[in-house]
């Protein structure tokens, strides 16, 4: 017999025997899978993260082709190319004929309380005189978005400052005063008049719990009313302080000239509504870095402003983490033990095998369905009886029968758990036999096998099915809309009120933020690069929990390693 | 699990006049120990797996602190006798066995032991080494944990006697902290040797426990069962004659699920009183 290849073989025959092709067909499978993941996250990534980079702001006079010459003031966002026909019936102009097509130039013009509009549209043909005037401010305002105009004054108590002093130092040094009375008025509302009130409808609460339960006496009622005029005290005094820093707050106010419709205008900008105010034009590459950290530091730590589409997201992201961790508290130990209970307890048989198959299933189930069954189970049915039973003194008010994060947790925890049961189960079967007859040869009895032996090396299993659970829940949407995300919480479920942790309070979710902030707000097109980078963030939000629990399993299959050997 | 099974076992047992009849014709040879303490009574065992019976009316007595070995061909049911011992086939949801088995005259088949503490008074060494993956010293302390020994010297002390003792001592001594499951597979078995002495058992029963050894080691460890015989009962399997011949003092031949003599060692190799017995032994026999 000859060791060369069978002639009568033809040579591709031969060549797919070889694995080869196989081999290039999973290479392929595996790049064009990277490509898409890098692609996708590249994209996000410089989309929305662009957004935080301190863009010039261009001065642009432009002539219309029916001879208007006019001006805007605004940072480029956007261009693109569109046919010369779609030009002309947008616009209903004739173009001359040696343009084929046309470069449009997006800019954002800022000055919404103004102009009405964020953005305009200017066709490059039109542009007449391109500009970076060096005296342009960029202010972030509390509303209505970004104004771009040149400083003119400042006033106090409506006296303008000597003609001068240094405007822009100036209003620095005003706006870092302004700053902090903000956020001591911001300190005194939240967290001080959060506490009165906190404590008032607590006392609210004990006596119409007194008045349910017929107990109430003269005495005691005259100790809530007591109580009750103390918060009001103390409610007083902080209002009191509040006027005062109101009243300070008021005291500084910048004139701006801004180009409104090709006209120069004066706005008169309160300092109390500037959260911000560069001139990008004269900053250098390393200041612009500093300014880029800078918003993205505001963007992660700050509250949203002007319905999600302005300021940062943190509420978004603690409410993200925070239930996806209550999640896995959760469903951990639950889908442990089921499977547990499953594999080594349950005679094997066709019940535990129709059980086992409907637990499998029950992973394939849509998870908008589990948000019904959250509502209804959960919120509703669970939610409602326990206020009837322990919170009869709010009704009808619910307290816990209300959509909440707690109801949240719960209902992913539901519709995660098969993913643990299975990984767990399957980390169990792999242990040898000889392994859990070695410890119970020693004297152990079940359950001190399981504890000790068979658990700990079913460790890195579990932290498996634990991973793919946040992968699953941390990126749904649709369920949580029922059971407890809300566009706009005021309060985080952890406070520095009693008893600290309100899991019956609704919360923000990154994921919905995408969706409301994409599609509902007013103002679509500001808010886009911050879907991008919302989007972004919950990526690698996801990634980090991941890599926790990932850094972790990678530690227990170190230390439980090589049963298979 | 097997609780349907237990009851069927007892009421077994508590048949005396049955076991008696068939007493003699087990073919048990009583006189020949005579002189000593018996451990175990073994008494018309049968064990089945499913339908396949595994072991056939096996009856026999154990002598106290004596070393009694178990030789026969490979498959002929050695380990699955040894496993009745501390009741490990338990765990094995097809076996069904009847007869019964007496452990200082305490029926090891009823309902009321505690089989936890049955298996820390007999302890077994596996036919494969399996180690916990744990470290070293956790392998050893597992035992003694379990009985709720907290004291570090005192487990410090039994960890390293019973190193000591299993031949193993030198080579861990400088790793204790490292995973078992880096040891070679000698060392894991002598460290699960370690394991099973370290909780003092009463009765030691070790499937193959030097199959994996090298010379010194097997010696070794034979030298640990000499010891041990002051004070344990060992029950040892082995495919090795001589070390059959050298560490035993009772040797029973099984052959095919039946016990087919069990006599003195010596006399077992020297005047073996079975046809089988002698094939076996000379090595004629498959
Ligand atoms: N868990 C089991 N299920 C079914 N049959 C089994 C099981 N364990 C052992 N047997 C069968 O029982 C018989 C006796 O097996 P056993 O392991 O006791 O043999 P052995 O004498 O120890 O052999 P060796 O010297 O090879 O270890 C064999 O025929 C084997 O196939
Ligand atoms: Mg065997």
């Amino acid at each position: 017999m000859s060791l060369t290849t069978n002639n009568q073989q033809s040579a591709f025959a031969h060549w797919w025997k070889s694995g080869n092709p196989m081999i290039w067909i999973n290479a392929g499978a595996v790049s064009i899978s990277l490509i898409m993941v890098f692609g996708l996250l590249g994209l996000i990534a410089a989309r929305g993260g662009g957004h935080f980079w301190p863009k010039d702001v261009l001065s642009i006079e432009y002539k219309t082709i029916d001879g208007k010459l006019s001006t805007i003031v605004g940072e480029l966002i956007d261009t693109d190319v569109i046919s010369k026909l779609r030009y002309e019936e947008s616009t209903g102009q004739t173009l001359p004929k040696e343009l084929r097509e046309v470069e449009r130039w997006m800019i954002k013009v800022g000055n919404r309380d103004q102009n009405g509009a964020d953005f305009k549209w200017v066709s490059k043909f039109e542009i007449q005189k391109l500009g970076k005037p060096s005296s342009v401010v960029a202010v972030e305002r509390m509303e209505w978005g970004t104004l771009f105009g040149e400083l003119k004054s400042i006033s106090e108590n409506g006296v303008d400052m000597a003609s001068h002093t240094d405007l822009w130092s100036e209003l620095h040094h005003r706006l870092d005063r302004t700053l902090e009375l903000r956020d001591l008025i911001r300190q005194l509302e939240k967290s001080e008049i959060g506490r009165v009130n906190y404590v008032l409808e607590k006392l609210r609460l004990e006596r119409r719990t007194l008045e349910l339960d017929g107990t109430e006496t003269a005495e005691n009622l005259r100790e809530i009313a007591a109580k009750e005029r103390h918060q009001q005290e103390i409610y007083k005094v902080i209002q009191r302080k509040l006027e005062v820093l109101n009243q300070q707050i008021k005291r500084d106010k910048a004139k701006f000239e801004i180009i409104n419709e090709g006209h120069s205008q004066i706005v008169e900008l309160p300092f109390a509504v500037i959260v911000g105010a560069i001139k990008p034009n004269v900053m250098n590459a390393g200041e612009k870095l500093i300014q880029y950290f800078i918003n993205l530091y505001h963007f992660f730590m700050d509250d949203p402003r002007e319905a999600n589409t302005e300021g940062g997201i943190f509420p978004a992201i603690f409410g993200t983490v925070m239930m996806v961790l209550l999640m896995t508290v959760l469903v951990t130990p639950f889908g442990v033990i089921a499977a547990v209970y499953l594999r080594e307890y349950a005679k094997q048989g066709p019940v535990i095998r129709i059980i086992r198959i409907a637990v499998n299933n029950l992973a394939g189930v849509p998870s908008i369905v589990y948000g019904v069954f959250g509502l209804g189970f959960f919120v509703y049915f669970l939610g409602g009886n326990i206020d009837d039973l322990f919170f009869t003194a709010a009704k009808p008010a619910p307290t816990v029968g209300t959509p909440g994060i707690m109801w949240a947790a719960l209902t992913l925890a539901i519709m995660t758990v098969p993913v643990v049961i299975v990984s767990t189960e399957e980390g169990l079967t792999r242990i040898p036999r000889s392994i859990r007859e070695g410890s119970l040869a020693l004297g152990a009895t079940r359950f001190e096998t399981l504890r000790n032996v068979i658990l700990p090396m079913a460790s890195p299993s579990i932290m498996t099915g634990v991973i793919l659970a946040i992968a699953r829940a941390a990126g749904e949407v649709a369920p949580l809309m029922l059971v407890g995300v809300v566009k706009l919480a005021p309060d985080l479920p952890i406070d520095a009120n009693f008893p600290f942790v309100h899991l019956e309070r609704k919360f923000m979710h990154l994921g919905f933020h995408i969706y409301d902030v994409g599609f509902q707000s007013p103002n679509v097109e500001v808010a886009r690069p911050l879907v991008y980078a919302t989007s972004f963030l919950l990526v690698l939000v996801i990634i980090f929990l991941n890599l926790a629990v990932i850094l972790m399993r990678n530690k227990l299959r170190e230390r439980y390693r090589s049963m298979e050997n | 699990m097997n609780g349907k099974t237990v009851e069927e076992r007892s009421s077994v047992a508590a048949k005396p006049a049955n076991i008696s009849v068939k007493l003699e014709n087990a073919g048990v040879s009583g006189p020949m120990l005579a002189n000593e303490t018996i451990k175990i009574e073994v008494r018309d065992l049968n064990l089945y797996y499913s339908d396949k019976q595994a072991l056939h009316g096996v009856s026999m007595d154990v002598p106290e602190k004596k070393v009694t070995a178990f030789i026969g061909p490979s498959g002929c049911g050695k380990s699955t006798l040894l496993r009745c011992f501390n009741r490990m086939n338990d765990l094995v949801d097809s076996v069904r066995m009847d007869g019964s088995i007496r452990l200082s005259g305490q029926d090891i088949f009823e309902s009321t032991v505690d089989v936890a503490e049955l298996r820390r008074q007999v302890g077994m060494v596996f036919q494969k080494p399996n180690p916990f993956p744990k470290s070293v010293y956790e392998n050893v302390a597992y035992g003694l944990r379990l009985q709720g020994i907290k004291k570090r010297h005192v487990l410090d002390e039994r960890v390293e006697w019973a190193l000591k003792s299993a031949a193993i001592w030198d080579e861990v001594k400088d790793r204790l902290d490292d995973n078992a499951m880096g040891l070679s597979g000698g060392q894991q078995q002598r460290l699960v040797i370690a394991r099973a002495i370290a909780i003092k058992p009463e009765v030691l029963l070790l499937d193959e426990p030097a199959s994996a050894l090298d010379p010194i080691s097997t010696l070794k460890i034979e030298e640990l069962i000499y010891e041990l015989k002051s004070d344990y009962t060992i029950l040892i399997v082995t495919h090795n004659m001589q070390q059959a011949a050298r560490v035993s003092d009772y040797t029973a031949f099984m052959y095919m699920g039946d016990l087919v003599e069990f006599d003195s060692t010596n006399r077992v190799f020297t005047n073996p009183k079975k046809k089988q017995t002698e094939d076996y032994i000379t090595g004629r026999y498959g």
